[in-house]
């Protein structure tokens, strides 16, 4: 078994918002990050892959068809938007980076031919990142 | 569904390698410069990564104001701009970057309370680290 990862980066803004906490609520739990009008980060993305080397290529995974999956799936949607207000998955979750690590982890799990996805890393900052590994 | 949330930390110290038990010698051969009896300094990047279901409400598997604040107050503003040496853990333990590491996530898995620890890996210099998980192996990579 070999493990290949894959980076790439992208630039979007969020807010931390549960409509069902009252203000004061929103306010405590989330500080800052409760601004409405948003803000944002560089993300950086780490997609980790698993798999066999195939004898003839000498791949786990052809690196462009996943390129093309990474951009096809994550980052044409998420790269320069506002995800509470245009990513779909965050129109009722908060798009915290866990939730960000999953939905990554939900939209390219399906995708993949050959190898099976291992870990998605999402790099909010460089000081903080968030790792998930499918369900445990 | 379980995700694992890693935060890094800097802090900076100084420490002598040294054990009384052995010869001069013995220290010179077995910890080189480190065992210069004026000491020497890190800045040493902590790395802590927690665990666990993410909260339906909240989108997070613990609050970072928490950790944060557990990890200032437990571990940063005991080690921050110390020479570890003189600490009441390394009064007979070698202040190596291995003890540092298991005494870091001991202290952290007797304070910390909102998530389970999973690991800490501490950097001594950008070329070595060292990981500790309680003992147990790393499983995931």
């Amino acid at each position: 078994m070999v493990y290949l990862t894959r980076k790439a980066e992208f630039a979007a803004s969020h807010y931390y918002h549960n409509p069902s906490f009252t203000a004061e609520e929103n306010q405590r739990i989330f500080g800052k990050c409760n601004n409405p009008n948003g803000h944002g980060h560089n993300y950086t993305l780490e997609v980790t892959v698993k798999g066999e080397v195939d004898p003839r290529s000498g791949f786990v995974v052809d690196l462009k068809q996943l390129k093309e999956v990474m951009h096809r799936e994550v980052l044409d949607a998420m790269d320069h938007r506002f995800l509470n207000k245009e990513v779909p998955e965050f129109f009722s979750k908060i798009p915290t980076t866990e939730n960000l690590a999953i939905a990554v982890w939900q939209r390219l799990e399906p995708k993949l031919r050959n190898a099976r996805l291992h870990r998605v890393r999402v790099y909010e900052t460089p000081d903080l990142f968030v790792d998930f590994y499918g369900e445990e | 569904m379980i995700a694992h949330l890693s935060r890094r930390y800097l802090f900076s110290a100084s420490h002598r390698l040294h054990n009384p038990e052995m010869s001069v010698e013995e220290n010179q051969t077995t910890y080189g410069k480190c065992n210069n009896p004026y000491g020497h300094g890190h800045n040493y990047i902590l790395e802590v990564t927690v665990s666990g279901p993410v909260d339906q409400s909240t989108g997070m598997i613990c609050n970072l104001v928490d950790l944060d604040q557990c990890v200032n107050r437990e571990v940063l503003s005991r080690y921050q701009l110390e020479n570890l040496n003189t600490l009441q853990e390394f009064s007979t333990a070698v202040p190596t970057t291995e003890n540092l590491c298991i005494e870091i996530f001991e202290i952290l898995q007797r304070t910390f309370s909102h998530a389970h620890l999973d690991k800490v890996k501490l950097e001594e210099t950008m070329m070595n680290s060292f990981e500790y998980a309680g003992g147990r192996e790393l499983t995931q990579t």
